[in-house]
């Protein structure tokens, strides 16, 4: 077990270090240099003037270079710091990360939990009237625009019903009441538009169990339909969503950067965006490997589970 | 007690009626699909009212692009049916125009993607080897990767830079051609694992290895034998990415790095319709409106051709 995870760790560095240098060769493509930035902002700096800034920067040496010398930095603790922000990027990331948690742990939890009974009651009774309005919320969410959402849910909680406020963060050192207000939009707008796809796994999952010669052989032995469905459905219905649900961390975590865009949640979502439109090269392209990191790490996560669901599988 | 009643029915029924093609079968069993009929329907009207947009345009006299900053956020009226947008152009015309464009991102993407899925999977999964293993770290990675942080970095890469032309980079029309592109890049993955898959099981079948012992070569075996009996499930992967594609697209266009105006798209409509909820909430219901119409649509039409084509389905 021990040695597996640690493959996986070591399998994960890999990814991220292959991603390090294709996001640092993207954001190379990227419209203006820094250099482009401050010729913009001082009319007095000339071409040679800019021609010897970038020289003293380093930014006329080719790009695998300056890479590695940002790698070095980087192993070091060095992240740099944030042209929007004016302070180390990681001094910005930690606290808007934790805010991201937040927002999909919550969001994740209250769809896992709608979901899953609403899943398993449609697949006991499959093409009944439960079952397809069970399976056209399903595609509801999963075909509702997240942004879209947002919007709905601002103009009638917030400013029909003028009930909740419509985004932002609350103030620092507000109650646990006011912050619990200013999270109902943003996790709701993440939960309707995770539920779809859960529900949709859950059913097929549910159905696929059902349909098993265990199922029937504990219907046969005379255990009721709860017995069956909490001892033996369910359990079995798990592995498959477990799997799934890991794949899908990262279209969560797409949800969470426009759900925090939408609602201005400062997270991390929203911080990689920002950055990226406002040329804050190293904001995004830490905030993008940190990002990954936590993608990787929740498959990792994932993968343990399933091991503790599913016996058969060992991990050795 | 799991599909109550409909066994023996079915068989009575099949063994009297005429005898079926294959493709009545088909039919039939689609149309039972209410869903997916109703959604075709809806799909066939909003493509015809699309592309008859500038038809419509010039039966009712106005211009799709006209600014007119003194008739902006007009009501519905008889001139209007759906009222202005905040810079005074016709909405209705401009939500024709805007399906346009999704329909056409999300056709040819989805398109592009189902034919660069098909042959990587057939190659994949008929030699195997290298080939394959790459493929499958390289699925797995576009799925488990957060997907529209990087598509976002991806959009907003300078085309200069990357060697594109200066004419063809700052054209009107270059966010149209870098969207589908961007989609095609990473929607691909999702048909390649399926006909890899399929490929796969097919490959070692009686009729296949018959095939072979009769001297057919690999390029024979692939495209007479193989890709027929994988046909189903890419139709029904690449009508169910469309809704998808659409749906990318017009997060990605409402982010400003898609479709840029002032071609009209559901997506960018909306970029706006934050500032506009507490003055005109009309405009930022609308285009939504269709995305998900759409977008939902084409599930269902999905849904309904798997239910027909799955062959374990079959009566």
């Amino acid at each position: 077990m021990l040695r597996y995870i640690a493959q996986r760790l070591t399998e994960s560095a890999l990814v991220l270090l292959i991603m390090s240098f294709v996001i640092y060769g993207l954001i190379g493509l990227m419209p203006g240099d820094p250099i482009d930035i401050m010729v913009n902002s001082d009319p007095n700096l000339t071409a040679a003037d800019a021609a010897r800034l970038r020289a003293l920067h380093g930014l006329d040496r080719p790009i695998w270079e300056r890479y590695l010398s940002w790698l070095g930095a980087a192993v070091q603790g060095d992240f740099g710091y944030s042209r929007l922000h004016a302070k180390p990027v990681l001094d910005i990331l930690w606290p808007r990360l934790g805010n991201t948690i937040v927002l999909m742990g919550l969001s994740f939890a209250i769809a896992f939990a709608l979901a899953l009974p609403a899943g398993l009651l449609a697949a006991l009774k499959p093409r009944s009237a439960r079952d397809a309005a069970v399976n056209i919320v399903a595609f509801a969410g999963i075909s509702v625009p997240p942004f879209w959402l947002a919007i709905l849910l601002i103009i009638v909680f917030a400013v029909f019903l003028g009930w909740l406020p419509a985004g932002g963060m609350a103030p620092a050192g507000a109650g646990i009441l006011t912050r619990a207000e200013y999270l109902v939009l943003p996790v709701a707008t993440l939960s309707i538009a995770t539920l779809g796809g859960i529900l949709r796994f859950v059913r097929a999952a549910a159905m696929e169990a059902l349909r098993q010669d265990y199922v029937r052989t504990a219907f046969a032995k005379g255990l009721s339909e709860r017995q069956v469905v909490l001892g033996h459905v369910l359990r079995n219905a798990m592995i498959p969503v477990v799997t799934i649900l890991a794949l899908n961390f990262g279209a969560l975590f797409s949800g969470a950067l426009i759900t925090e865009t939408m609602f201005g949640t400062l997270g991390m979502g929203k911080t990689i965006y920002e950055s990226i439109l406002g040329n804050d090269f190293n904001l995004a392209l830490v905030g993008l490997l940190l990002a990954t990191l936590t993608t990787l790490l929740a498959n990792l996560l994932a993968d343990l589970c399933y091991a503790w669901l599913d016996p058969r599988i060992s991990y050795g | 007690m799991v599909e109550p009643g409909t066994g023996l029915a079915a068989t009575a029924d099949a063994a009297l009626g005429p005898p079926r093609s294959p493709a009545a079968i088909l039919w039939r069993r689609f149309l039972e699909h209410r869903l997916a009929l109703g959604s075709l329907l809806v799909l066939a009207l909003l493509s015809a009212a699309a592309l008859a947009a500038p038809l419509i345009e010039a039966a009712m006299g106005l211009d799709a692009t006209l600014v007119d900053l003194f008739a902006a956020k007009l009501p519905p009226s008889l001139a209007h049916p759906l009222g202005t947008d905040e810079l005074g152009r016709d909405l209705l015309l401009r939500l024709l125009y805007g399906g346009q464009v999704s329909l056409l991102v999300g056709l040819t993407a989805a398109l592009g993607a189902a034919i660069i899925g098909t042959a990587v999977g057939l190659w994949a999964g008929y030699f195997g080897g290298a080939a394959d293993a790459l493929l499958m770290r390289l699925t797995d990675g576009v799925i488990a990767l957060p997907l529209l942080p990087l598509l976002i970095v991806l959009a907003a890469v300078d085309l200069t830079k990357l060697g594109v032309p200066e004419a063809i980079a700052t054209s009107r029309d270059v966010s149209l051609y870098r969207i589908v592109i961007l989609i095609v890049l990473v929607g691909w993955t999702t048909v390649a694992r399926l006909v890899r898959g399929a490929a796969l099981s097919m490959k070692s079948r009686e009729f296949v290895r018959a095939a072979r012992a009769l001297g057919a070569g690999h390029g024979r075996i692939i495209l007479v034998h193989i890709l027929p009996n994988v046909v189903s499930p890419i139709i029904v992967a690449t009508t169910l990415s469309i809704g998808n594609i659409i749906l990318l697209e017009s997060v990605l266009s409402f982010l400003g790095l898609g479709i840029q105006p002032p071609i009209a798209s559901w997506g960018n409509m909306l970029t706006n319709a934050q500032e506009l909820i507490w003055d005109a909430p009309a405009l930022a219901v609308y285009p939504g409106l269709l995305i998900f119409a759409t977008v939902i649509a084409f599930n269902f039409l999905g849904d309904g051709l798997q239910d027909a084509l799955d062959p374990r389905a079959v009566e």
